[in-house]
């Protein structure tokens, strides 16, 4: 809890403090090249997975039924950049709170989202068809 | 445009008797409290201690003081839907049908948000920080906000009784009806924003408390150390970050839908209003369960100490604990088996409901198995657990029951379902609430309250409620639907006026709890708590002097195992005298109090109200407002006060001096007693 | 107060659930028992979660636009009202903002003013553009009678993405706040933790931003 100024932060980490598990006088403290080049790092990639997105879309390379998959291998993959490299949530013990947190965020909307999908399908597919609806208005 | 958008003094009910005497009576009563304050010069001292307190203690005990507040209000409502029914066999009654519905649309929604919700927070609000062993909650001043936000949200509900009118479509407003085709009014915009704003509060509560359960802890308290009643707490919140964005969600969609002309829900334009029924039940299916966990967490409490043994199964608890946790996400269609899924989605969910009654089941059989061997003492505390046992076992089943797709074609929406949710909600949740401030009502105050009062309104909330509910059930059975204004079946009318008897004996358990209050506050001399552990607790709040200090403990406590207060207490029995010797007192750093709370609260009213009535550019000053007041608190210099050590010492050798000469006088007991029992 | 730990002494966060560090040190026990941690990782915390629950408000709106994808009411569907360039310019703005954004932690963390304000402002125009692009797609498409009161399936096109823009003008708002508080507060503690919570939120935009491009319009502009 002190606030000194010379406490070295890395980057917009959510909630650890040190890359390892080693004490700070083991760690070196990052240079600004090296975290210069995780952002170059991550930047590039998403670039890159962004990129392949829109040209799935246009190039018909992809097998036709299997550009969607694509799409969301893609999108995920580009999440996991930006999570890994801009946000710097990684596997160390330090933020095993922070993951297992992302991990009940993406129960919640797993069940949310996909259950929602299931749900209405099923009870949109058992709604009185159009037809058969119009012809027991009273005119 | 006109100015004031909507309103017109048409908006002031001056031709309904009703809600125009109720509420004249209602502001008569505030201009005189106000008036007293201000004359016997509380005002300072309240602006200075309670209203910008970020004090997590003050703050649960306002929660509570409003929850006690809104349940005068909805249990009005409630009597007033008992005399209806009882009154409308073959007549009109005495409420015309658009008062009745925003009767019970408003009784629902009172109990839920701002009494359930409030009541369980403010206790999770004042104990919890104190059990964990830590000075206060994350984000204090946060947690002013909730409060004066959640208190927004009940003004602006109880507002529309004199300006405008409630939302006639129940305490969840299901589109069509709610849509503006069919509900023009400014009712379901009532409902809408004031449910947004309490929204937004109890969000920041849930991420609050995460974030404290987590992360603040007294040294050496692992988490498999934690009380039982924070491990609930933490469930619950974690429910309540998962599950009020999609309350939000799908309010922002029926409000754009009414504001904007959107086709969400509408019945034209495409727009698909099952979608609402799915969303709101995935809210509120979680929301129960963040209302019944804390309460579990209560009884836990209650039963460890009253029968002087620790908690059976702890571990499995945490285990069933977190299990509903998770499978509360699992279940929501239950709500809605009859909306046409069909029979493998309804099976699914079926068979998902009655699993979540395991776990439950896990719970209640550690409780009974605490009590068994234990030496336990039927103070109104005990009383309450286990009115709720029998209570919450009896609706939980009539719950599993429902589970059943089949039978619940024959019960859905019968007054079967009601009385099965009134079983349950009174029986756990509110018998809950009312043993927990029982229980805690010594720490927070320093007083404890009359036992002979609390046992009596225990006796009349317990007869009261089956008088009340039971007729429910079978005339649920008997095929009645719920929300009847009127109705003409001869076999129902008697069971409502029994219903309407269970009311009035509630009643008189609600009279027998004010009057314990005020008696044991007018005799509060003999009642004082002078060690701070009047029922022999085990966990961390005993340690602490009644009502604690602001900054809790002098110094943060080293917790060895689970039970740490228990461990200490039986060291410092056995040796005669207190085990940790006096510390070294140094100055504590605690947070500023603020305004911010109480000032963001008043701008959400004022926005919430400029919304309702379309006065737009009020909208954008209230709106603006609460952007000066973030930024006001964003430029501040100075967050924190400095208790000075001395200030800290006195307090605590005060509250050692009266634990050492408890333990002194115990210890001259017994050598003089030497059969007593321990 | 107690003598912190030496997890917290080393600024290290007590609460990991978690495997003993190769250290081994004895308060490290891995099942949280270090004490209160430091104040910088219960803000980011509690931020974090806060983040979690609007990913959980998005997944709602995200729901909502499954399920009215087809309700056309006779009206355009995603094929014949998205414009791609336009989206993947969109994206460039948001992702070179986010960029800037992790270039302005760089900044904070080694207390220079002008690269601060710099690289903030940076991601405020990119962000900027951002919202512009996005606001001349839906007055087109409103010119065009393509509004959200159409149908079903345009209410939650333009509320979905609507929602995400929403957040990123409240950001913006944020960020211009922020580009006055360095300045007059210089780099205390709350102003540093202040940062934290902001660029977590505009990073957490940009992953939204993510699943809308990706599952609004390109696959939206494989469904018929």
């Amino acid at each position: 809890m002190s606030s000194n100024p010379d406490d070295f932060e890395l980057g917009s980490h959510v909630g650890e403090d040190h890359v390892s598990g080693r004490p700070p006088s083991e760690v070196e403290h990052p240079t600004l090249r090296s975290e210069l080049r995780g952002y170059l790092i991550g930047l590039g990639l998403a670039a890159l997975l962004t990129a392949a997105s829109f040209w799935s879309l246009d190039e018909h390379v992809i097998y036709g039924p299997g550009i969607v998959m694509a799409l969301i291998v893609f999108g995920l993959a580009q999440v996991g950049v930006h999570l890994v490299f801009f946000l710097h949530l990684t596997t160390s013990p330090d933020n095993t709170n922070n993951a297992l947190a992302l991990a009940f965020g993406v129960l919640i909307v797993s069940l949310i989202f996909f259950g929602s999908i299931w749900v209405m399908y099923h009870l949109n597919g058992n709604m009185i068809p159009a037809s058969a609806l119009a012809e027991m208005r009273p005119e | 445009m006109s100015l004031l958008g909507k309103l017109t003094w048409q908006a002031i009910p001056f031709n309904e008797p009703l809600p125009l005497i109720s509420g004249a009576a209602v502001l008569v009563v505030i201009i005189a409290v106000v008036a007293w304050v201000v004359i016997r010069g509380y005002l300072p001292y309240l602006w200075r201690e309670w209203i910008t307190s970020v004090d997590h203690k003050r703050i649960g005990i306002m929660y509570c003081i409003l929850a006690g507040v809104m349940l005068l209000r909805g249990f009005i409502d409630a009597i007033m839907m008992r005399a209806q029914q009882a009154a409308a066999y073959n007549a009109p009654g005495f409420l015309p049908p658009s008062h009745f519905d925003q009767v019970f649309s408003a009784h629902g929604t009172i109990m839920i948000f701002f009494v359930a919700m409030p009541f369980v927070i403010g206790l999770m609000n004042v104990i919890v920080p104190l059990q964990l062993g830590v000075r206060d909650v994350a984000f204090p001043t946060l947690n002013s906000v909730s409060f004066w936000l959640t208190a927004a949200g009940a003004l602006l509900v109880n507002l529309s009784l004199v300006v405008g009118e409630f939302d006639r479509t129940g305490w969840l407003p299901y589109p069509p009806l709610s849509e503006l085709t069919y509900s023009p009014g400014v009712g379901v915009d009532y409902y809408c924003w004031s449910l947004q704003i309490s929204g937004i509060g109890t969000l920041m509560t849930g991420i609050n408390f995460v974030t404290t359960i987590l992360k603040l802890r007294a040294p050496g308290m692992h988490y498999s150390r934690m009380p039982m009643f924070c491990w609930t707490a933490l469930a619950s919140n974690l429910l309540i970050v998962a599950a009020f964005p999609i309350l939000t969600a799908c309010l922002a969609m029926l409000l754009l839908d009414r504001y904007v002309g959107f086709h969400f829900f509408t019945d034209t334009g495409g727009g698909n209003s099952m979608m609402f029924m799915n969303l709101i039940w995935a809210w509120g299916h979680p929301e129960v369960y963040i209302l019944v966990l804390p309460a579990f967490g209560i009884y836990s409490e209650v039963v460890s100490t009253f029968s002087s043994k620790p908690l059976f199964g702890y571990r499995s608890m945490i285990y069933a604990t977190m299990a509903i946790c998770i499978i509360s996400f699992m279940v929501w269609l239950h709500h809605f088996f009859t909306m046409g899924a069909g029979a493998d989605v309804n099976a699914i969910f079926g068979i998902a409901s009655m699993i979540i009654a395991v776990p439950t089941g896990v719970k209640i059989f550690n409780w009974l198995f605490t009590m068994y061997g234990g030496y336990v003492r039927f103070t109104s505390p005990m009383l309450w657990t286990i009115g709720f046992m029998v209570t919450f076992a009896i609706g939980g089943m009539t719950g599993v029951l429902l589970a059943v797709p089949p039978a619940d074609f024959q019960l859905h929406n019968s007054v079967f379902l009601v009385a099965h949710f009134h079983n349950v909600i009174i029986g756990a949740v509110l018998f809950g609430v009312f043993a927990g401030y029982t229980y805690w009502f010594p720490k927070a105050f320093g007083i404890v309250l009359d036992e002979r009062l609390g046992k009596w309104a225990f006796w009349l909330w317990l007869i009261g409620f089956w008088v009340a509910w039971g007729p429910g059930y079978v005339v649920g059975l008997e095929g009645m639907t719920r929300r009847l204004q009127h109705y003409d079946v001869a076999e129902w009318h008697p069971w409502l006026v029994l219903a309407e008897w269970g009311v009035f004996i509630i009643l008189l358990g609600i009279i027998a709890q004010i009057a314990q209050i005020v008696v044991s506050i007018r005799t509060r001399e003999r009642r004082r708590d002078v060690t701070g552990d009047p029922w022999d607790g085990r966990n961390l709040e005993w340690v602490t002097s009644s009502p604690p200090p602001s900054f809790n403990f002098a110094v943060l406590p080293d917790v060895t195992d689970q039970e740490p207060y228990w461990d200490m207490k039986a060291r410092a029995r056995e040796i005669g005298q207190l085990t940790r010797p006096e510390p070294q007192y140094e100055p504590i750093h605690m947070p500023r109090n603020s305004p911010t709370g109480f000032v963001t609260a008043f701008f959400a009213v004022v926005t919430g109200f400029a919304l309702i009535w379309h006065i737009w550019w009020l909208v954008l000053l209230g709106l603006a407002g609460a952007y000066a007041t973030f930024v006001v608190f964003a430029w501040r210099d100075h967050d924190e006060i400095l208790i000075p050590a001395e200030e800290v010492a006195r307090l605590d050798r005060a509250n050692r001096a009266a634990r050492s000469a408890a333990l002194h006088h115990r210890q001259l007991r017994r050598e003089s007693q030497p059969e007593s029992r321990e | 107060m107690n003598a912190p730990s030496a997890a917290l002494r080393a600024g290290r966060d007590p609460y990991h659930i978690g495997h003993v560090p190769a250290t081994g040190e004895p308060e490290y026990t891995g099942h949280g028992a270090g004490g209160p941690a430091p104040k910088r990782i219960v803000v980011g915390y509690g931020f974090w979660i806060f983040i979690l629950s609007d990913v959980i408000l998005f997944s709602a709106f995200f729901a909502t636009y499954t399920v009215l994808i087809h309700a056309r009411n006779g009206g355009p569907g995603p094929r014949e009202l998205f414009d791609l360039r336009n989206t993947a310019q969109e994206t460039a703005c948001l992702l070179l903002s986010s960029f800037a954004c992790g270039m302005t932690s760089l900044a904070v963390a080694r207390r220079s003013l002008l690269w601060t304000e710099v690289t903030l402002a940076l991601t405020g125009l990119l962000g900027l553009t951002f919202l512009v692009l996005e606001i001349h797609e839906f007055l087109g498409l409103v010119a065009r009678g393509a509004g959200p009161t159409h149908s079903a399936f345009l209410t939650a096109f333009f509320s979905l993405v609507g929602c995400h823009g929403a957040h990123v003008s409240a950001g913006l708002l944020w960020l211009g706040t922020m580009m006055a508080q360095f300045p007059a507060k210089g780099f205390k503690e709350s102003i540093r933790h202040r940062y934290l919570c902001f660029s977590l939120f505009w990073h957490a935009l940009d992953i939204i931003w993510i699943g809308i491009f990706t599952v609004v319009y390109l696959i939206g502009f494989l469904t018929p």
